[in-house]
């Protein structure tokens, strides 16, 4: 590590050479992980318990799977039963190479797709293996009883989805994510039955066991008796999530936080490219300030939907339907022809935070602007009639319909991008283990697979491809190096562990300030979305940092968290999560500052071609920055892994 | 709008519980329930008060954590989940009561919030198929009738709320399972343990202390799903089947 401070804000460590990715040619380097990877005799499977936190879909699958093969399994969620999981909230669809439309598809174009889709900053060997195992979930989901939607002859439908030119999107409706998470959430539930896994709901991890430089358990907190417990294991997974909360204001759920992969980055385990956030094109807009979280349309409606704004500021506040066609800008078709409103997530974002920005929004006015564009139904509905409409997309309407109380088959929606996924998350290698041995990262929570961008009905994909087929195959040979000494309760590791989170839980609640957690999480929202949100500059990531450190500061000297420690308390919840958010943020702001390139949902107003593009500096940025936690108040410090593109040729993202 | 809003405070599950008056003079008709319950939240903290404990969390109507009782009706007076019900389905001045569901097997843990872990006991019992993963033919190995498909889906839909069980003077929660099993005994895949699901999920039902459905349909009018009453139909024809098959 070097000594010098860079920008007053990091340091620089060792590059990361090694991701574990057998050496030869991409299509066989799954095959020869696999068979390479030591096998665990099944008599023996029984003697190793596995913890896994969160019951998502990466989570719930991986938990059922390692159950089946006969592993001592410990789940737990934050939720009152797993199947709450903020995976069920996904609507779209899910991306399978199954190529049942003939148009084209195969594993190498999924691949292909994901790679550009993610603007060249995901790594090789992972996203093609997730490629390869795509197929396989189908199989395995269907086979489960997710009803998929099918065609008449009965066979399954698809359909396309942003970023790509070919049908490959498998769906249930618009609540795909429900019927994916309801399939692994009943494996789950068929394993607890059968005592392979032991089920801990209402239970928070708060601190990870690193004994003898290893994952070795977790001390969570029993969110009902506010018991402290230990529980430890020799392997721990994390499948907690993204940290999309950081914003206050986002899709994901109230609960969804960052701190079980926060508290296992400051034990060691390096925090991959935290800057890379996507912001969804279709959400509702946000109405007052009193808004908790912001409510996603499925992507799909992208299939169906033209995007436009007026053309003319002074038509903003017209009834839509009387601005002739004229005298709209469908502004996604102007501009990529090729795509049209079927471009990517961070250029449909971008695109409408700058008509916005230009006065062309629609809707309310919020502060200065109208912060809303319209996604209008009525050619699909003159095209396909109601009913076809209806079939398609109608939970969404309704759901529209239910938080603006207006009608979308006769007025156009509004909608505005909103956070909603995190690229990043904890750096794992090949076999999704991160830098401590024994800690794997599957899901939204590692950084591995999306790159700078998340195309749509990837994290389905993403998550179960981790928790049913990579994961188990690649833990296992972890768990055969063992066995690993037996660890107790009264293990020095152990005990420092438990009495860290005693502390804090206690600090927490002896604060006793004047403000109330929300008041703290809203603010650092606010900084977040205004520094680090869609477009971030170096004067402002600087300021963003500056507010950030000094609001962390009055959030241990002044927050007001009411009640005991042995009861049920949600205020106490939050907070913990809040003080986590409040250390991430700052990572977050350090990591988008240092990356002086605009790439995928990372725009950089210094970094764009002269037509407004995110313009990527391949030649200094091709990496991953995996950071490691320096230390309390230390700079953190930048591990870069570079990225090495041997099967695809990296372009400048052309979608037009 | 200005409103009162009664709602039960209880410390713990041993604790006597009680209702109480809650006064908001600034409340606007586009927040969602739960949004002017954050707003009263915070009042509360401000004063130095507990907050309510009340559970959510997808606050899209999805995941199925939240749920309460409002003025006696499950999700309260539009058929949709607690989240989604918003202010403007209240007029200026009402006195809103609120309470946790009410029901024997959903004992209260604190204020609003309930255990429902019974529900995943029922699925527990039988609410799965049993494939291992890396175990399943390729997908198109079995084509499903739309109409089979579309009907597993339609009761695939809960979101195991525990509405229904709110909703029910028996406390049956016979259109949950019913739910599972007309989702499961719908489709191909779900022939082979069709028999023994239905009866390992009721005998559960019953153990949990959930009672017998007397055919009201209050259960099937509270899901926010629209889960309809034909689908305990469904599950009582599956348990006749299954005796005749001798299971």
């Amino acid at each position: 590590m070097t000594d010098t401070l860079i920008e007053g804000l990091y340091r620089e460590g060792a590059p990361i050479r090694d991701t574990k990715a057998p050496p030869g040619d991409i299509t066989k380097k799954w095959e020869t992980r696999k068979f390479e990877a030591a096998l665990v005799n099944p008599a023996n499977r029984r003697k190793l318990t596995v913890i896994i936190v969160g019951t998502g879909l990466a989570g719930a699958s991986a938990a059922a799977t390692l159950g089946e093969q006969g592993y001592n399994v410990k789940s737990f969620c934050y939720q009152d039963s797993p199947r709450r999981a903020h995976s069920i909230a996904a609507q779209g669809g899910i991306n399978a190479a199954k190529n049942y439309k003939g148009d084209g598809d195969s594993v190498f174009r999924l691949f292909y797709d994901t790679v550009k889709g993610g603007d060249y900053r995901s790594r090789e060997s992972n996203v093609y293996r997730l490629a390869e195992v795509s197929a396989n979930i189908i199989d395995q989901c269907v086979a489960q009883g997710v009803p998929f939607a099918r065609e008449y002859g009965g066979l399954l439908d698809n359909r396309s989805f942003g970023g790509v030119q070919v049908s490959r999107t498998f769906y249930a409706r618009g609540q795909t994510g429900q019927q994916l998470l309801l399939g692994a959430y009943q494996a789950l539930e068929r394993q607890v039955a059968a005592g392979t896994v032991q089920m801990f709901a209402r239970h928070e991890m708060l601190e990870l066991i690193v004994a003898d430089g290893r994952a070795r358990g977790i001390v969570a907190r029993d969110l009902v008796t506010g018991e402290i417990e230990v529980h430890l294991a020799d392997a721990v997974v994390l499948a907690s999530g993204g940290y999309g909360n950081v914003f206050f204001l986002s899709t994901n759920a109230m609960g969804s936080n960052v701190t079980a992969t926060w508290r296992a980055h400051r034990k060691g385990a390096y925090f991959g490219n935290p800057c890379f956030t996507q912001i969804h094109p279709t959400c509702i807009p946000v109405t007052g300030t009193h808004q908790s979280k912001l409510t996603l349309m499925s992507e799909s409606l992208r299939n169906d939907g033209r995007i436009w704004v007026p053309k003319r500021r002074e038509d903003c506040d017209k009834d839509p339907r009387e601005i002739p066609d004229e005298d709209r800008d469908y502004y996604l078709e102007r501009i990529y022809p090729a795509f049209g409103n079927l471009v990517p997530r961070d250029i449909a974002s971008r695109q409408a935070k700058n008509v916005c920005d230009e006065g062309r929004g629609v809707g309310p006015m919020v502060g200065d602007f109208r912060r809303g564009v319209y996604l209008d139904f009525a050619d699909a509905i003159a095209r396909l009639g109601e009913d076809a409409v209806r079939a398609k997309y109608g939970n969404l309407f309704d759901m529209y319909q239910q938080i603006t109380g207006e009608n979308p088959y006769e007025v156009p929606m509004r909608i505005y991008p909103a956070v909603h996924y995190t690229m990043g998350g904890l750096w794992v290698d090949y076999d999704l283990e991160s830098t401590i041995p024994g800690l794997f990262v599957a899901g939204e929570a590692n950084f591995s697979d999306h790159g700078a961008n998340r195309l749509g009905a990837s994290a389905l994909m993403q998550g179960l491809a981790d928790g049913y087929f990579v994961l188990p195959n690649t833990i296992r040979d972890y768990l055969a190096k063992g066995p690993y000494p037996k660890l107790d309760d009264n293990d020095p590791a152990v005990v420092e562990a438990r009495q860290e989170v005693e502390s804090r839980v206690n600090r927490l609640l002896s604060i006793n300030g004047e403000r109330s957690v929300d008041s703290f999480h809203r603010e650092l929202g606010n900084i977040m979305w205004e520094y680090c949100g869609m477009e971030r500059t170096e004067e402002g990531l600087r300021k963003g940092i500056d507010l950030i450190r000094a609001l962390r500061d009055e959030f241990w000297r002044n927050v007001r968290v009411l009640g005991s420690a042995d009861t049920l308390n949600q205020s106490l919840e939050k907070a913990g999560r809040v003080a986590d958010f409040l250390e991430l943020g700052e990572l977050m702001c350090i990591d988008a500052l240092h990356r002086r390139e605009s790439c995928g949902g990372h725009f950089r107003a210094e970094s764009q071609t002269e037509d407004g593009e995110a313009l990527r500096h391949d030649d200094e940025f091709a990496y991953v920055a995996a950071w490691e936690w320096g230390g309390e108040g230390q700079p953190p410090i930048l591990h870069k892994e570079p990225l090495v593109y041997e099967n695809i040729e990296l372009k400048q993202r052309s979608y037009k | 709008m200005k409103v009162t809003v009664r709602i039960w405070r209880q410390d713990g599950p041993q604790a006597e519980g009680a209702l109480k008056d809650y006064e908001l003079d600034d409340i606007s008709e586009d927040m969602s329930f739960l949004e002017m319950l954050d707003v009263l939240n915070e009042r509360l903290i401000a004063r130095g008060e507990e907050p309510v404990a009340f559970d959510s969390d997808c606050r899209e109507g999805i995941c199925g954590m939240c749920g309460l009782m409002i003025n006696g009706e499950a999700h309260g007076p539009v058929r949709t989940t607690t989240c989604q019900l918003h202010m403007r389905s209240f007029a200026d001045g009402d006195v809103i009561t609120v309470e946790p569901w009410r029901a024997d097997p959903f004992p209260v843990i604190k204020d609003l919030v309930v255990d429902r872990s019974a529900f995943d006991r029922i699925i527990q019992a039988g609410g799965f198929i049993s494939v291992n993963t890396g175990a399943a033919p390729e997908a198109h190995s079995t084509p499903v009738p739309k109409e089979n498909a579309d009907r597993a889906f339609m009761a695939a839909e809960c979101i195991g709320c525990g509405a229904c069980v709110a909703a029910c003077p028996n406390a049956s929660a016979m259109l949950f399972m019913g739910a599972k099993v007309t989702h499961l005994g719908e489709l191909p895949q779900g022939q082979p343990e069709r028999d023994a699901r239905v009866v390992s999920m009721v005998a559960q039902h019953d153990a949990e202390g959930f009672g017998g459905c007397t055919n009201l349909g209050e259960c099937s009018r509270a899901c926010p799903k629209g889960i309809p009453l034909n689908v305990i139909s469904q599950m009582n024809a599956d348990l006749r089947r299954a005796k005749r098959h001798g299971k």
